[in-house]
């Protein structure tokens, strides 16, 4: 539970996760770091969407926050 | 010349307050660091000069692109040089890996220059074919391809794209590694880093140049003006003349993602940390550095319509940055005349010109002379009464 107007980020780190995600550059895990939208190292899934900045959106019931492994995917017959 | 004097190792005269150096380059940005580290390379002693962190710094807005294709048309001397370049670009990226451990990403898949519509396609093979003929004897290989065989070597291309041109001299690399490989490599070679120096004036004289810097003095009997912009102003002091303008440039980038560009295009390149570059816009707008939304979401629209997915990328940073500008785009390299030992040198491809730069253009300010293959580009082409 995180109070109203808490961020993804928040959500994550306060239901006891140590990590959030792995670099694509060696592979090592990566925590929320700045909690405020520079550092990038809050990469998630969020709602299907890949490379959000978990710090910088609002948790809503049913959000789903998925474990990022790898650089964003590109699907290049998207139109 | 000064009397007999005890140098120590760094060149300082002991109890003195004068540096000697075999060549001053004043300007540590692309063009500077590259001719500074052939230089040391040659194991020559030399002191590079930067501005402070304040200053119009072209080295940070390029867009990294190693380019050929489009260089040169109706300049065959500069198709030829920027071409010598590329070709030296494999070899020095390899030798600043090997020496300061950093890896400046270069990759040299050959390039596409994308066309929408008929027109272009015709237009783009005309200069592919002048530029062929114009090669000579260097040879210039091109394919001009067609929609189906562009869709079989890049993913998702856009409807609205007819064509392309294509050459296998094309390639990119990360413009910020190149810098920092340079600085290192030549700090490695035992060069001098001078930052915080500007240069406001400077004694001259035939092969003894003197730059005072905050309360001491340094000298060499050769000085290279590479301070982009700023040789505007720079080169009078030194019998020279480097009339460039500023352009202003700006780039958009995208978050990371996979690998799915499997080349560079000249407004689009995929960095080898998955990045992906939007550029190629160029505004005369003196000396801001302002961006501006509309020049923006041009660039957008243009990339979006040669890649549809890439709407659905966010754009994690952008940029404006003041290229330098030639007269007419193409670079000056000269030796005074007046003060023999003084170089100058000023490009708008400072990427694409570092192979030349280290590997061709240090050795002649060694040597002393400047190869009359470049007499093409001297700055005395501006003089157009001297020219008639």
């Amino acid at each position: 539970m995180v109070p109203a107007g808490a961020s993804a980020a928040a959500a994550v780190l306060a239901a006891g996760f140590d990590s959030i995600r792995e670099t694509p550059v060696n592979g090592r895990e990566r925590a929320p770091y700045c909690m405020m939208g520079v550092c990038f190292d809050c990469l998630a899934e969020i709602d299907g969407v890949a490379n959000r900045q978990s710090c910088m959106i609002e948790v809503r019931p049913g959000m789903r926050i998925s474990r990022q492994t790898r650089a964003r995917l590109i699907d290049p017959k998207a139109q | 010349m000064p009397a007999e004097a005890v140098y120590d190792r760094d060149g300082q005269i002991q109890g003195g307050r004068m540096e000697r150096y075999d060549v001053i380059v004043i300007g540590g940005g692309l063009v500077g660091s590259a001719i500074a580290y052939g230089l040391v390379r040659a194991r020559l002693r030399v002191a590079l000069l930067d501005e402070g962190d304040v200053a119009f710094r072209a080295s940070r807005g390029n867009f990294g692109l190693v380019w050929v294709q489009s260089k040169g048309d109706g300049a065959p001397h500069y198709q030829r040089w920027t071409r010598l370049s590329a070709d030296e670009w494999p070899a020095l990226a390899a030798e600043l890996e090997a020496k300061t451990g950093i890896a400046v990403g270069h990759q040299r898949p050959g390039g596409v220059h994308l066309c929408l519509g008929e027109a272009e396609i015709e237009a783009r093979h005309a200069m592919m074919e002048r530029l062929r003929v114009q090669s000579g004897n260097l040879g210039f290989e091109y394919r001009m391809l067609d929609r189906r065989e562009l869709t079989d070597m890049l993913p998702g291309l856009g409807p609205a794209v007819s064509g392309a041109s294509w050459t296998p001299y094309d390639g990119h690399a990360n413009p910020l590694s190149l810098l920092h490989a340079l600085h290192k490599g030549f700090a490695a070679n035992g060069g001098r880093y001078l930052p915080n120096s500007t240069v406001t004036e400077a004694g001259a004289a035939p092969g003894d140049f003197r730059i005072p810097l905050a309360g001491s003095e340094i000298s060499a009997p050769k000085v290279v003006l590479a301070a982009g912009l700023g040789n505007a102003d720079l080169a009078r002091h030194f019998g020279l003349s480097a009339p460039v303008k500023p352009l202003k440039g700006q780039i958009l980038v995208t978050e990371r993602a996979q690998q799915v560009l499997p080349m560079p295009i000249t407004t689009i390149r995929q960095t080898v940390e998955g990045s992906i570059m939007l550029g190629d816009s160029q505004e005369d707008a003196g000396f801001d550095t302002s961006q501006r939304p509309a020049v923006m979401q041009t660039i957008a629209r243009r990339a979006v319509l040669s890649f549809p997915w890439l709407r659905d990328l966010q754009i994690v940073r952008a940029w404006a940055a003041l290229r330098v500008m030639p007269p007419d785009g193409l670079p000056i390299y000269d030796q005074s005349e007046r003060f023999p030992g003084a170089f100058t040198a000023n490009c708008h491809s400072g990427v694409t010109l570092a192979g030349a730069h280290a590997n061709l253009f240090a050795p002649m300010v060694a040597a002393g002379t400047v190869d009359p293959a470049l007499e093409p580009l001297s700055s005395k082409r501006f003089d157009v009464s001297a020219a008639a």
